[in-house]
């Protein structure tokens, strides 16, 4: 029978599998409000994050200085990627920079299967988030609260950023609309580097969260989250904040409880299901929750 | 018709080199000759969609699996279906058909799959129909994977039997090259690229787009559904893990690269993809580096978008190569 504990767990589970997908879909949202791309190789980043990770402490450095690192190291990447992918499509057909992000994609899981084996690597967790918290027949991980407290205390940051700083709100009114920005002063160029690096470490980040969950990372472990990112991002109203972590959390809570409350023969359903939700939700607003018709001229 | 000779005289061109390679290649060359005929097909079917009209499609994929389960499930040997299938629901106990009808009637399901789906998926526009279609292959999959009386799951179907040949295959492609060409030479055709040129233009010419986009996804997605058939009785052996993404992504750079804009690109892209895989996979053995292959195709992907957008063909071989003759020959008299 159904425990209260057990709608609990799923609970937890949902919340945090919420802030992974909602980390990643805000990223998306990002960029796509500048620069009309679905980048779909924001997947790939997570898994260069947590790649990165693996490879500072691998060189001797503690858990502490090698999360950044490999944060910055992820906006570093995400930065030259644009610069050498994305930029010289600028102002070209929407379509284009997507069939490039598919191939970007491509690239980088190829990349790290060459220098990394494509065997999956355990990923250590620092030790001061391995605990398990017990309470009678309910646990639940550190690395779980940890999750979940670092994306709620992220989204406070984000607000603040695109609210109360020069920088953020150049980066809405860019999004907004590109040329009446440039004509106020906007560099834009500059704006989009920061927004590629502003996503691409986030999603490093969430990377290091995803690693720290499951334990281990391979080449492909992007691939999912940055599916299912892409469809929180959508069905949310990509280039809207408020959207992605709404859709985020619409993806994140289906998927568990389709898994934890079916029969477990149709667990196997799981990304279908997110799927149906996207298509279904993509019929009734095709601009998602939260997006703004764009008009087509 | 003004076409039969040249339609006529090409077919007996293909029936000749395809009768040498009959007879002279071997074992190995014959597959990859057979598999290349397949993403062909693939191509050019996708092409109608993807490059011809605006429907930006992933999910291609999806009713080529829709067609290969079908048609092999229609020709799987009726003695061997109780031990084989077990939980197989009655109507498909004695379903049984020839290997030619079975192949249609998979390109047929696929099709009706993609004229019902087409009704919300084709009203979306651009990456949100990409996201959409991409959804469809993902369903799909998924399906296939849990659909375990009827798909067997993850263990896939084996021992189907091996009736797909070069034939087959070719005469098949042959078909698909000549349906495209007819349409998109045709007044429907000028419409669709008409869609994909500016859709309100073209709806304030009275074009119903609409209706284009949803005939052009019907019929690419009859063809993926035969180029799945082609394929389960080539392999003998399919399971899900054959339709995934990889293929998915493999087929769109096929198209891209080779061009999408027009027929011979789309197919000059199966052909490219096949070659230059074929010279890399020794590379990448001998250096142990694997994933060396999509690395390049992938960066090849990227660089055409940036350099040559509409991919190496930009118009249709048959004007490249008359253009060329002509300037041998000016070049000769001046």
């Amino acid at each position: 029978m159904v425990s209260a504990t057990y709608i609990l767990d799923l609970f937890i589970g949902s919340f945090v599998l919420w802030s992974m997908y909602a980390l990643l879909a805000i990223g998306m949202s990002i960029i796509y409000g500048i620069l009309r791309l679905i980048n779909f190789a924001h997947g790939a980043m997570l898994m260069v994050g947590a790649y990165f990770y693996i490879m500072f402490l691998s060189m001797g450095l503690d858990p502490i200085t090698s999360l950044p690192l490999s944060m910055a190291l992820g906006a570093v990447l995400g930065v030259t990627i644009d610069f050498f992918a994305y930029r010289p499509l600028r102002g070209g057909p929407e379509l284009s920079m997507l069939i490039t992000s598919l191939g970007v994609y491509i690239f980088l899981e190829n990349l790290v299967r060459i220098i990394a084996t494509p065997q999956p690597r355990v990923f250590p967790l620092p030790e001061f988030l391995k605990g398990v918290y017990r309470y009678g027949d309910f646990s639940v991980r550190v690395i779980e609260i940890f999750t979940i407290v670092l994306t709620l205390v992220l989204f406070a940051a984000l607000v603040l950023f695109f609210t109360k700083t020069k920088v953020g709100i150049a980066m809405r009114a860019t999004a907004d609309d590109l040329e009446a920005s440039v004509l106020m002063g906007i560099d834009a160029n500059r704006i989009i580097m920061i927004a590629f690096a502003l996503a691409s470490m986030v999603a490093a980040l969430t990377g290091f969260l995803w690693g720290g969950m499951y334990g281990q990372v391979d080449p492909t472990t992007g691939f999912m989250p940055g599916v299912k990112a892409f469809i929180a991002a959508v069905v949310g109203g990509i280039g809207s904040l408020t959207g992605s972590v709404l859709g985020g959390y619409i993806l994140g809570y289906a998927e568990i409880y389709s898994v934890g409350l079916l029969p477990p023969e149709y667990s196997g359903l799981r990304d279908g299901i997110s799927f149906l939700i996207l298509i279904i939700i993509l019929l009734i607003r095709p601009y998602g929750l939260f997006g703004r018709e764009v008009e087509r001229v | 018709m003004r076409y039969a000779k040249r339609v006529l005289l090409t077919a007996l061109i293909g029936a000749a080199l395809l009768l040498l390679i009959d007879s002279f290649a071997s074992g190995y060359h014959m597959y990859l000759i057979e598999l290349m005929g397949i993403y062909a097909i693939l191509t050019v079917s996708l092409g109608l969609t993807n490059g011809f009209t605006d429907v930006f499609s992933l999910g291609h994929v999806g009713f080529m699996a829709v067609g290969a389960y079908t048609a092999s499930l229609l020709t799987f040997p009726l003695e061997k279906r109780p031990s084989y299938f077990p939980e197989l629901p009655e109507i498909l106990k004695g379903a049984y058909l020839p290997y030619p009808a079975a192949l249609i009637v998979g390109g047929l399901l696929a099709a009706a799959i993609a004229f019902v789906i087409g009704f919300p998926v084709l009203r979306l526009r651009g990456h949100y129909l990409a996201v959409a279609t991409l959804g469809f292959m993902a369903v799909v999959y998924s399906l296939l994977l849990n659909m375990e009386p009827i798909t067997r799951g993850a263990l896939g179907i084996s021992g189907i039997p091996e009736y797909t040949n070069i034939w087959w295959i070719y005469l098949w492609l042959g078909l698909t090259i000549y349906v495209t060409w007819r349409i998109v030479d045709s007044y429907h055709g000028r419409a669709m690229i008409a869609i994909r040129e500016d859709s309100i233009a073209a709806q304030s010419l009275g074009i119903d787009t609409f209706r284009y986009r949803l005939v052009a996804f019907v019929i690419g997605a009859f063809f993926a559904g035969v180029a799945g058939g082609l394929y389960a009785h080539l392999i003998t052996l399919i399971d899900p893990r054959a339709f995934s993404f990889v293929l998915t992504f493999n087929i769109i750079i096929m198209l891209i690269v080779g061009g999408m804009y027009t027929i011979s690109g789309a197919w000059l892209g199966a052909v490219l993809f096949t070659v230059l895989m074929q010279v890399l996979k020794p590379v990448e053995e001998s250096t142990g580096l694997y994933g060396l292959v999509e690395l390049i195709f992938s960066a090849l992907l990227v660089a055409i978008m940036i350099y040559k957008p509409r991919g190496i063909l930009e118009e249709e071989l048959p004007t490249v190569v008359r253009r060329w003759l002509k300037a041998g020959e000016e070049s000769k008299r001046s």
